[in-house]
């Protein structure tokens, strides 16, 4: 919805609030449900409704706890049984510089200012070591924002006795906790409130009126900023940059000026600027964000532009370069379908407000960001938080170098007249092992992102993989898959518990970048020999429907299940295990636990 | 702007705010005439028409103000 898209008009997104929300929840779009406890040390209320907003938008249905006013520590210390029967998913606690109890004074020393610091820390870390113990789930703290006025002006800064040098050791200790702990994070209120202006942030009125800690037209960027977390943590993160080029990734019109004409590079004003945002966009690459383009040109120009000795990003940082005169939204589809990805993990960067109309309407489920002038595209972009980093693997910063990969498979598959022969041309290995700790994060990460090939669609936390690792009740199989382009890395995941002698199967999901390789099949041959080993002779298969994954559906009878129940499109399937299973997959070699 | 102009803007809020296009004031009109108009929609109520008329309230202007008319008097006083 434009209207909770970044850069969006945050007076409106409370003013309209009941307005929003209805249109919303009339979509008819499926969204996940998910608990989310708001712990507060100050008013809550619009904090609340601006996250409810923002996550409806993300495909997020939240049901909000809400803790009394300013009672957040009592709340994680001493739940009441409202609180332990919400069994929360996520915890928010909202905390500001009102909150800070051991604030030093002018009489402090170096030891005893230091003793106020620890006591300080040590208060929201009881509280969040109990929230573990509770909850076991992702908690999201606010650090804090400096203070309005400096007793000491501009030694407060480094004087022992000053608020912001208390508060920059505070939340440094917070930053330290958050790193050393899974599924705690931090949501950058300082950062927030210095972008927002830190007077206008910490406007007083709003504290002595309403014992709100920001003033009420920063609550929707609060807000949004949470969400943005939250919507990370269960993989709703966006995948793919779509970039035009002219007057986008450099100045002028490549077709008409030339590549000597563009602007791009120190030599001119616009020229650093365009440069500055490559290399911005480079960093995104960097960080497991796939680029591609679209842009109307011939291609030839499009490609010249990129080899410009100051063109920071080049042909071979993109996956796919359409430059050509169809139009953008044909294609901004083909690459979601060459990519095997959809439409709403994309983000078209266009300077042309036109261009960027058409795709938003053609190509429902794509952002089209206003990103405003040459200038502010980093702010844009960067503000809007499309790939908010909540967790970073080893796999995401491969990612382009994995779907370049693929391209190259696919120009090989075209040379061979026969596809079995293709694929054992691939020289494919795969490792196929229960869950493993230095795992946890990216089989966290693949059950909230993967929607298409994906039966049950059920999300995990990495707390609660941890938990259904470590369940003997449990098989769980994680398939890794290399070849001779590259590393796939972790791309299916199992896990089904045992009854008796049935095993029922609670996931199955494989990401779509494998399809077509038997890559299912290697997991079900493991998961027979793994079944084997532990005296079961049943798998009972389901299938959930959602509206991404129906190339699933008829998945279990692909691999020799039979239907025994069907359920308002539910179905339940069911496998037995006999003595002479033949393994289906004949292309891959496998590893597996010995 | 008229005082009949600046209730039609007013009214606008209003329904916005409460997401009701039934919703008409006048001068006489308080929290206690709509429904939904608690202390915490009453934050959201002023910050609305805050922003609908460009003006800012100040504190003792927020905790002093009785009715809808009070409101469109300090509106209008500021808005000269």
């Amino acid at each position: 919805m434009k209207e909770l898209e970044y850069p969006f008009d945050s007076s409106l997104v409370l003013s309209k609030y009941k307005r929003l929300k209805r249109t919303l929840l009339e979509d008819g779009a499926t969204r996940i449900k998910k608990k989310v406890a708001v712990l507060g040390g100050s008013t809550t209320h619009d904090i609340i409704r601006s996250m409810e907003l923002f996550l409806l938008n993300y495909g997020i249905e939240p049901e909000f706890y809400e803790s009394e006013y300013g009672q957040y520590w009592q709340d994680a210390m001493f739940p009441g049984p409202e609180l332990s029967e919400f069994k929360p998913d996520i915890v928010y606690i909202h905390t500001s510089i009102r909150n800070i109890t051991n604030a030093p004074d002018i009489s402090d020393t170096t030891e005893s200012a230091s003793a106020k610091l620890d006591s300080e820390y040590e208060h929201f870390k009881v509280m969040w070591d109990k929230l573990y113990s509770l909850y076991d789930c992702p908690i999201i703290q606010d650090n804090f924002e400096y203070p309005s006025w400096r007793l000491l002006g501009n030694r407060d800064s480094y004087d022992h006795r000053g608020m912001v040098n208390f508060v920059s050791k505070l939340n440094l200790k917070f930053a330290e906790y958050a790193e050393n702990h899974e599924s705690f994070y931090i949501s950058d209120v300082n950062y927030l409130s210095s972008c927002y202006g830190l007077d206008k942030w910490a406007d007083t009125l709003y504290w002595h009126m309403y014992k709100y800690s920001l003033c009420f037209d920063a609550i929707p960027y609060l807000g949004f900023n949470v969400a943005n977390i939250i919507k990370s943590i269960y993989g709703k993160n966006k995948k793919s940059l779509v970039l035009d080029m002219d007057n986008t990734l450099w100045g002028g019109i490549i077709g008409d000026d030339g590549v000597e004409g563009i602007e791009i590079g120190q030599e001119t004003n616009l020229g650093q600027v365009y440069a500055e945002f490559q290399s911005y966009v480079k960093k995104q690459k960097d960080i497991g964000v796939i680029l591609n383009v679209a842009s109307k040109n011939e291609e030839e120009n499009a490609l010249a532009g990129l080899e410009h000795p100051d063109s920071i990003l080049k042909k071979d940082d993109f996956i796919y370069i359409k430059a050509n005169w169809e139009p953008k939204s044909e294609n901004i589809k083909a690459i979601a379908q060459g990519m095997n990805i959809l439409p709403d993990s994309m983000v078209f960067i266009d300077d042309n407000p036109m261009e960027r109309d058409i795709v938003y309407t053609q190509v429902p489920g794509v952002q089209t960001p206003d990103i405003g002038k040459p200038e502010n595209y980093i702010k844009v972009i960067d503000h809007a938080g499309f790939f908010e980093v909540t967790n970073l693997s080893e796999d995401d910063k491969k990612r382009s170098e994995m779907y370049k990969a693929n391209l190259q498979r696919e120009q090989a598959q075209n040379s061979f007249a026969d596809y079995g022969e293709y694929l054992k041309s691939l020289d494919m290995h795969a490792v196929i092992k229960p869950f493993e700790e230095l795992y946890y994060p990216r089989i966290s990460q693949l059950t909230n992102k993967s929607n298409q090939f994906n039966l049950t669609t059920k999300r995990y936390t990495q707390d609660d993989i941890a938990k259904a690792a470590t369940d003997t009740n449990n098989i769980t199989l994680y398939g890794r898959l290399e070849d001779k382009f590259g590393d796939n890395g972790i791309v299916s995941l199992l896990v089904g518990h045992k009854d008796g002698n049935a095993l029922h199967m609670d996931l199955w999901l494989m990401s779509c970048r494998v399809l077509k390789r038997d890559m299912e099949y290697a997991m079900m041959d493991s998961l027979v020999a793994e079944c084997k080993k532990q005296g079961i002779c049943e798998i009972y298969g389901y299938y959930y429907p959602t509206a991404k994954n129906k190339m699933v559906e008829n998945f279990y009878g692909l691999q020799g299940f039979e239907k025994i129940a069907e359920d308002d499109g539910n179905t339940t399937w069911k496998f037995v295990i006999t003595d002479d299973y033949v393994n289906k997959n004949n292309a891959i070699e496998v590893e597996n636990n010995q | 702007m008229t005082r009949e102009e600046l209730f039609e803007q007013l009214n606008e809020v209003f329904q916005d705010v409460f997401d009701d296009d039934s919703i008409t004031v006048d001068e006489t009109t308080t929290a206690n005439d709509i429904d939904d108009w608690d202390s915490l929609e009453h934050i959201n109520l002023i910050n609305a028409v805050e922003q609908k008329f460009g003006i800012k309230f100040d504190m003792g202007q927020i905790v002093t103000m009785k009715n809808v008319g009070e409101m469109a008097n300090i509106i209008a006083s500021q808005l000269q």
